[in-house]
């Protein structure tokens, strides 16, 4: 399975060449001498399929525009004429705490994902380039963090961070979710076929430090590799819950997540909330359709497959 | 994981033409050593420590002298395997954990089925607006669990729903997907409407590695797309599907920010519903934090035994029909 991901991520990478005579995109598999029928089948079930996926999100567009009182009385379907009105409402909540919480997302999946991208760029290099002793014991220990499920983490965490007097700050967010076992398992497969051996010899014999070839030779050939370790993470981070919900109390430290539940729990008391909530929805799912609509190109096919091999 | 282990020699071996290897070692001897560091430091930190704390706390109970006051009043004792005891016999957590068990035993199959079934059709011929559908079923993936059970929520809410409003209309009976049965349903149908699109790309990939030669020769031999979907492309892709499978398991027995984020719509989630949800309770509700330990020690066990449990005899069969 990994021979294949490694054999996948090559072209990606541009080192060899050879593969390149892969198979055409499926989409274009028509023959050129054959027959222009369309298959109704798959194409009216993927049309189903991309229906059901978009209902919710077509949902909350339409009752992000809708007054607190349009939203029980008319069809769900039906635009409203509140959506400024919630807009400011939702900006006026508490201060603007919602941008606010955006802010904070942003910080944690931003920040989070670079430190974690750099962390796994570093062991990803040292895991693929040089052969030491334990090397395989230290790949092995690290993967086996993938398999840990959060929930056994988590409240230890929160523990262990408490006696440290860090919970309830940036911090506790923050460096739990730096080291992500699958971004030093990307990070290794991306180094062994981008970075040739080769070339960290000649640097070598040019003198240059173990250092130096890695930030000036080696991660310039990584780095679509480690774009698509950034994405992950960011998307990891910015979707993550349990984390958050364990260890802050403040709300001001909120990612959008946290800050929307706790918004919908008011609302059961107060249905008024509930345009907020669904206002602010609406507003929480545009950055990352936003972000992927434009690096759909790092999302691409072979890169995606990469980091699911491990 | 299995895999994993086999990709190095492939992929890192020295490549026969380095110069001089002795000398290269020698000098770089410390280097991955210290550029490990980083990772080192906060496995042991963010990992190991937590995980061996959580047992110690699970092997310890609080024993409280005399009224419970001063200093040294409450101590930290070895209470053996009584959590243990205690977490297995609780008939809260073991009813949390089938209700998991039934959550999970339609989640999986159908967000995986639907996955392949979209994946393969994606990879089939003549099929138009993929770049589309594509995109769309994807896109779930950008949603956060928290929202997209919070949309969904709303979906179910009798005054809001579109469902309903149709159901009424035409004067049919209208469930409380909110409740009893129905519950399940609708916190398995986020999960697979979350999951679908990630797993969907995972599959269509390991498709389209498949040489198109493999095609021709079975099309000359007169087999039809369904046949070849059938007999060529799902075995070829079953080490994905093997995968893919193993971490929906881990993901669908830890369940909690949508039922969690579900809880505020209705009275029938309860705090306790998924066994996670109960390791946080105890944990935070009422800190009781050696049985919540315990707790997570055996959820974590309970995930590890059956997502690896599948994966040895996915692999033994899936290696008595790969000796090729």
């Amino acid at each position: 399975m990994s021979t294949l991901a490694v054999r996948k991520t090559a072209p990606a990478a541009g080192t060899t060449p050879g593969t390149a005579q892969g198979p055409p995109p499926a989409s274009g598999g028509r023959t050129p001498s054959g027959r222009r029928r369309i298959a109704l089948v798959p194409t009216l079930t993927l049309l189903l399929g991309a229906l059901y996926c978009l209902l919710p999100v077509a949902w909350v567009v339409i009752a992000a525009t809708k007054s607190g009182s349009e939203l029980f009385s008319t069809f769900t379907f039906l635009p409203g004429t509140g959506f400024a009105d919630n807009l400011s409402d939702l900006n006026a909540y508490r201060d603007g705490v919602y941008w606010k919480w955006m802010g904070n997302s942003a910080l944690y999946a931003g920040l989070g994902a670079l430190l974690s991208t750099a962390v796994s760029a570093v062991s990803g290099y040292a895991l693929a380039i040089y052969r030491f002793r334990g090397r395989e014991t230290v790949f092995n220990v690290l993967m086996a963090g993938v398999l840990m499920p959060p929930v056994i983490l988590a409240v230890p965490q929160y523990l262990l961070l408490a006696k440290a007097d860090l919970t309830d700050s940036y911090w506790s967010v923050l460096l739990p979710l730096v080291l992500s076992p699958y971004g030093v398992y990307l990070a290794r497969i991306y180094a062994a076929a981008a970075v040739p051996g080769d070339v960290v010899e000649a640097g070598r014999m040019d003198g240059a430090s173990e250092w130096r070839i890695f930030t000036r030779i080696a991660l310039p050939m990584m780095v679509p590799g480690l774009v698509t370790v950034f994405l992950f993470q960011f998307v990891a981070v910015w979707n993550n819950f349990l984390l958050p919900y364990i260890m802050l109390s403040d709300d001001e430290k909120f990612p959008i997540t946290l800050g929307l539940f706790t918004l919908l729990e008011q609302g059961s008391n107060t249905p008024a909330l509930y345009t907020l909530v669904i206002t602010g929805a609406l507003l929480a799912v545009l950055p990352l359709i936003a972000l992927f609509l434009a690096v759909q190109r790092f999302w691409s096919l072979d890169l995606l497959s990469g980091a699911v091999k491990s | 994981m299995t895999s994993t282990r086999k990709e190095p020699s492939g992929v890192t071996g020295t490549p026969g033409g380095r110069p001089s290897p002795a000398r290269a070692r020698s000098r770089g001897r410390g280097a991955p050593y210290l550029f490990l560091l980083p990772a080192t430091v906060l496995f042991a930190l963010f990992f190991a420590l937590p995980i061996g704390y959580a047992l110690w706390l699970s092997l310890h109970k609080v024993e409280v002298k005399g009224l419970g006051l001063g200093a040294g009043a409450r101590q930290e004792v070895w209470a053996g395997l009584a959590n243990y005891a205690d977490a297995l016999t609780d008939s809260e957590l073991l009813a949390g954990a089938l209700r998991v068990v039934g959550y999970g035993a339609i989640v999986v199959p159908v967000m995986l089925g639907l996955a392949l079934v979209f994946a393969l059709m994606l990879d089939s011929e003549k099929v138009r607006l993929t770049r589309f559908t594509r995109l769309a079923i994807f896109l779930p993936y950008a949603v956060p669990g928290v929202v997209a059970a919070l949309l969904w929520g709303f979906l179910y809410l009798p005054d809001v729903s579109p469902f309903y409003f149709v159901l009424d209309k035409l004067g049919l009976p209208q469930p409380d997907l909110l409740d009893g049965g129905p519950l399940y349903l609708a916190l398995s149908n986020i999960a697979v409407w979350g999951g679908t699109g990630f797993n969907m790309i995972v599959i269509y990939t390991s498709l389209r590695a498949i040489p198109h030669e493999v095609y021709e020769a079975a099309r000359l031999d007169g087999a039809t797309p369904l046949q070849i979907a059938l007999r060529i492309k799902i075995p070829m892709v079953a080490p994905s599907l093997v995968l893919t499978f193993f971490f929906s398991i881990i993901a669908t027995l830890q369940v909690f920010s949508e039922p969690t984020t579900l809880k505020p719509l209705t009275n029938s989630v309860s705090t306790t519903w998924s066994p996670l949800m109960k390791v946080y309770q105890d944990a935070f509700g009422k800190g009781d934090i050696h049985s919540a330990a315990a707790g997570a020690v055996l959820i974590a066990v309970a995930t590890l035994v059956l997502s690896f449990g599948f994966l040895r005899v996915a692999n033994s069969r899936s290696q008595q029909e790969e000796a090729r």
